[in-house]
């Protein structure tokens, strides 16, 4: 990987800004990031992610710490998972956040879009077989009520039923009574959530100016 | 179709538009005449009084004085509805010429009739017009405000609303006045204030005439909240500017202190006017809390408590139009927690009603008030200003969305930037605002009249040109989509990748805050404004019963299953497999028996189509004999009468059981 170690190495930062499409500044701030959460080392693991505080409430939080150690996020053909990652691969699951620039073609947005909506089928698709089945749709309902409270497993049950439904209805049009939908494929992924205009909600702010020792919060966050 | 057939279509339209003509025939006089009803009623009861002599008893008699009031409101709102009814039958017409522009065309035609008469037209009162007319419409608004798109782009929308009001007013005054002092426009009367005054009234987007082209021309969400947002807005700034300058033209002249103090105004109106209507919008859903007893004054509590904010606000001149969206958007969370389904459906018809109303009358009133208004012309001045709103409203966007767009994650393009300087118009509130000039103005006639120009030009030539432009640049479109339970799971499902990343990124962003709020919201607030136990059910489970409910009620109406998507996939499709099949031979018998069976019920329920209470248990075996096949049919119909009861449960507007799910 060579030696990320210091930040004014110019030809790192300048194949990393090709691949990834960020800024110089945006690169340097999220390496100062990187190294905030890895304790300066070259390799950032799931423990270290496990003790942000933010992340604590989140309900959802155990698919977005594996989203970043999940291979086929990494644009490289790969699959499975790793236990450690480096900066590189830190940053392009993080270019799968950048808002799309400005003057795009329709295609370069339809480009953008597939992107980011592989980027949650892979979160859904836990076992890699390319399809949602539909536990793995009951588990996404089940986490995400999961903090709501006392409502169970019916309910989260109901609605992912509900929603597998619709799916299917809209993807498949006609079935015969014992023809049997395998699950969700990327395609009809992508005919569900067409409407949502992914790639004008799935975005963060990243920022240019380097705010991180005005907010030093994780600094406590020492194993 | 009517008995007397027509060999042509537009026969029975025509025979309607004469009915409505003659009724305008028949109303006008009445209204018209009044007057002459008056003399002869006191004069009739002198007579009799004086004589004293045996009369036969009055079997008929006319009085129309005792009913006169309420007679004429009720016969002016009758026509403009009429008239509304009449556009919408001639469809090639309403699909070109925006409502609005017919109706202040039939306000000109009715006002010309009436002065033709030889009576005076009624003016659009002021009083009339900010008490009574104008909050149906921003409460219809300022409730159903989409909350998503509004605070995700409040920021862009209030730079346009006060920076953007701001340079109007400042450009626009500022170039008249050097215009006036040009020799031979022969207005060298008028002084800088009163120029300003005239901009700061003419410069603000107004919600109403936007509301009424917009609703047309179905643009994407992101630019119809941008204009939609920035004309609710801006309404604190016109305030502002409006009482600051009309002070000043009265004093002359003006101080840095005086400035100071108009800032720290603006402040108190805005926020003042938004706490006013937050506070209303807390009592209104604590009141909801308790009402469910008596389910039928639900309706009536959300809008007198709106109303009261805005007369609040209004009483300490702080901002109406605010109070009146911070109310409807404080409460609507917790009273559609807390109200019956019934009483929803009521609030919604009710002020689209009222709202529909208002606009139709405000418009009729604008035109009619077009032939009445003391009319003072001057081709110069009120060309000028035309030229100059148009200009001022496009180098502002452009300049503005310069700044804006680099805070923005999301760009404007400019497709968005054209259609937001395009739809930016000046309707009633203007004029009123015009119309509630003192007379001691000298120039009042004339500002009423160029405001009354710049009213009609934008109405007309931008309303109507905006949707063939729409159509041209191919601007999107807003997409009509049905409510899918897969977006709301993303949707929410986004709110909280997007707080992760940015937690794993470190920096407090958007989504961080929103979702403080939300916890905030949950923990403490809900609690008190939410009755019994639903303040702890999470958004996902309350859209998914509102969709179950709305479908359990679609299929008693009509007596089947509603198949939004026809398709004859059911649940059987998509449980797993690992479950055995009953042979699909038995499992035509064994519909056949049921189907047979369901026809005795009232509800003659169809087992195909999106039934999520089809045939088979989880736990079915292998050999189905006949003792199974009783049990599956038993089975079936104690899930009917399940779904029965539910369905009649709800209906009576119970509260759901907690189950959403499978039966």
């Amino acid at each position: 990987m060579g030696a990320l170690q210091s930040l004014s190495d110019e030809p790192e930062y300048r194949e990393l800004a090709e691949k990834t499409g960020f800024s110089f500044e945006q690169i340097g701030i999220l390496h100062k990031r990187f190294k905030q959460l890895s304790h300066n080392e070259d390799m950032l693991r799931r423990a270290d992610l496990d003790t942000i505080p933010d992340l604590a409430c989140n309900p959802i939080r155990t698919q977005i710490i594996e989203a970043f150690f999940d291979k086929r996020n990494f644009h490289q053909n790969g699959d499975g998972t790793v236990e450690e990652i480096s900066f590189e691969e830190f940053l392009v699951v993080m270019s799968h956040f950048r808002p799309p620039a400005l003057n795009m073609t329709e295609e370069q947005r339809e480009k953008v879009r597939r992107e980011k909506l592989r980027f949650l089928f892979n979160m859904h698709d836990t076992d890699n077989d390319g399809t949602i089945t539909l536990e793995e749709y009951r588990h996404v309902v089940e986490e995400l009520l999961s903090r709501s409270g006392a409502l169970g497993k019916e309910t989260a049950k109901g609605i992912a039923d509900a929603a597998m439904l619709e799916v299917a209805s809209i993807s498949m049009g006609h079935m015969e009574p014992d023809e049997f939908y395998e699950g969700i494929t990327f395609e009809h992924f992508l005919k569900i959530l067409k409407d949502i205009e992914i790639e004008t909600k799935m975005n963060i702010r990243f920022l240019n100016m380097d705010t991180t020792t005005l907010c030093n919060r994780d600094s406590s966050s020492i194993r | 179709m009517p008995a007397f057939s027509c060999a042509f279509p537009g026969c029975r339209r025509d025979l309607l538009v004469i009915v409505l003509v003659v009724f305008v025939g028949i109303g006008l006089p009445i209204e018209a005449s009044a007057p002459a009803y008056q003399s002869h009623g006191t004069e009739g009861s002198h007579l009799t009084n004086i004589t004293n002599t045996k009369k036969a008893f009055p079997v008929l008699a006319v009085n129309y004085e005792h009913v006169r009031k309420p007679f004429e409101i009720a016969l002016w709102i009758l026509l403009a509805l009429l008239m509304k009814l009449g556009f919408h039958l001639i469809p090639r017409l309403s699909a070109v010429v925006p409502e609005s522009c017919l109706l202040i065309v039939v306000g000109l035609l009715v006002g010309g009739l009436i002065k033709v008469i030889g009576e005076e037209p009624p003016v659009l009162d002021s009083q009339l017009f900010f008490l009574c007319l104008l909050p149906p419409i921003i409460l219809d608004a300022g409730y159903f405000l989409p909350i998503r798109p509004f605070t995700e782009n409040v920021g862009t929308i209030l730079v346009f609303a006060v920076i953007g009001t701001l340079w109007n007013a400042f450009f626009m005054g500022g170039l008249l006045y050097a215009l006036c002092q040009i020799e031979s426009v022969g207005l060298s009367g008028v002084d800088l204030l009163a120029c300003l005054l005239f901009g700061s009234i003419v410069s603000a987007v107004d919600p109403v005439a936007v509301l009424a082209v917009f609703e047309e021309i179905h643009i994407n969400e992101l630019v119809h909240i941008l204009v939609f947002g920035e004309s609710l807005l801006n309404d604190a700034v016109t305030v502002v500017l409006y009482n600051l300058f009309e002070e000043f033209s009265k004093v002359g002249t003006v101080t840095v202190l005086d400035v100071f103090l108009g800032v720290v105004c603006f402040f108190v109106v805005s926020l003042g006017g938004v706490l006013v209507g937050a506070i209303y919008g807390f009592l209104a859903a604590f009141t909801s809390r308790f009402t469910s007893h008596t389910r039928v004054i639900e309706p009536l509590f959300v809008f007198l408590y709106s109303y009261m904010a805005y007369l609040s606000s209004e009483m300490f001149h702080l901002s109406g139009i605010m109070a009146l969206i911070a109310c409807g958007v404080v409460m609507r969370p917790y009273v559609e927690a807390n109200i019956s389904h019934k009483s929803y459906t009521t609030i919604k018809y009710f002020l689209k009603m009222w709202s529909s109303v208002s606009e139709t009358l405000i418009f009729i009133f604008l035109g009619v008030s077009t032939v009445a208004g003391p009319h003072a012309w001057n081709w110069t001045f009120v060309i000028t200003t035309v030229i100059l709103c148009l200009v001022s409203r496009v180098l502002g966007v452009i300049g503005l969305t310069f700044i804006i767009n680099k805070f923005r994650i999301v760009k404007l393009t400019k497709k968005d930037q054209f259609i937001v300087a395009y739809g930016g118009l000046r309707g009633a509130i203007a004029f009123s605002l015009g119309y509630l000039l003192s007379n001691s103005h000298q120039m009042r006639n004339l500002f009423l009249t160029a405001i009354i120009t710049v009213i009609f030009f934008t109405v007309f030539v931008q309303g109507m040109t905006i949707r063939p432009l729409v159509e041209l640049l191919a601007v999107k479109k807003k997409k009509e989509s049905k409510p899918s339970i897969n977006e709301e799971i993303h949707t929410e499902f986004l709110d909280h990748l997007l707080t992760g990343v940015e937690g794993v990124c470190g920096h407090y962003g958007h989504y961080h805050w929103k979702e403080k709020l939300n916890r905030f919201n949950k923990t403490y607030v809900k609690r008190w404004l939410i009755a019994g136990e639903n303040f702890k059910e999470p958004e996902l489970i309350a859209f998914y019963r509102k969709m179950e409910l709305k479908q359990a009620i679609m299929m008693v109406e009509s007596g089947q299953l509603p198949s939004v998507l026809p398709s004859t996939i059911s649940m059987q499709n998509i449980q797993p497999r690992a479950i055995p099949r009953v042979s699909k031979k038995r499992e035509e018998e064994i519909r056949r028996i049921l189907r047979a069976n369901l026809q005795n019920n009232k509800q003659k329920m169809r087992s195909r189509s999106y039934s999520r209470h089809t045939l088979f248990d989880a736990d079915e075996e292998d050999n189905v004999s006949e003792v199974r096949l009783r049990k599956t049919k038993m089975e079936m119909e104690r899930r009917v009468s399940v779904m029965e009861r539910r369905v009649s449960v709800m209906e009576r507007e119970g509260r759901c059981d907690g189950e959403g799910g499978s039966v």
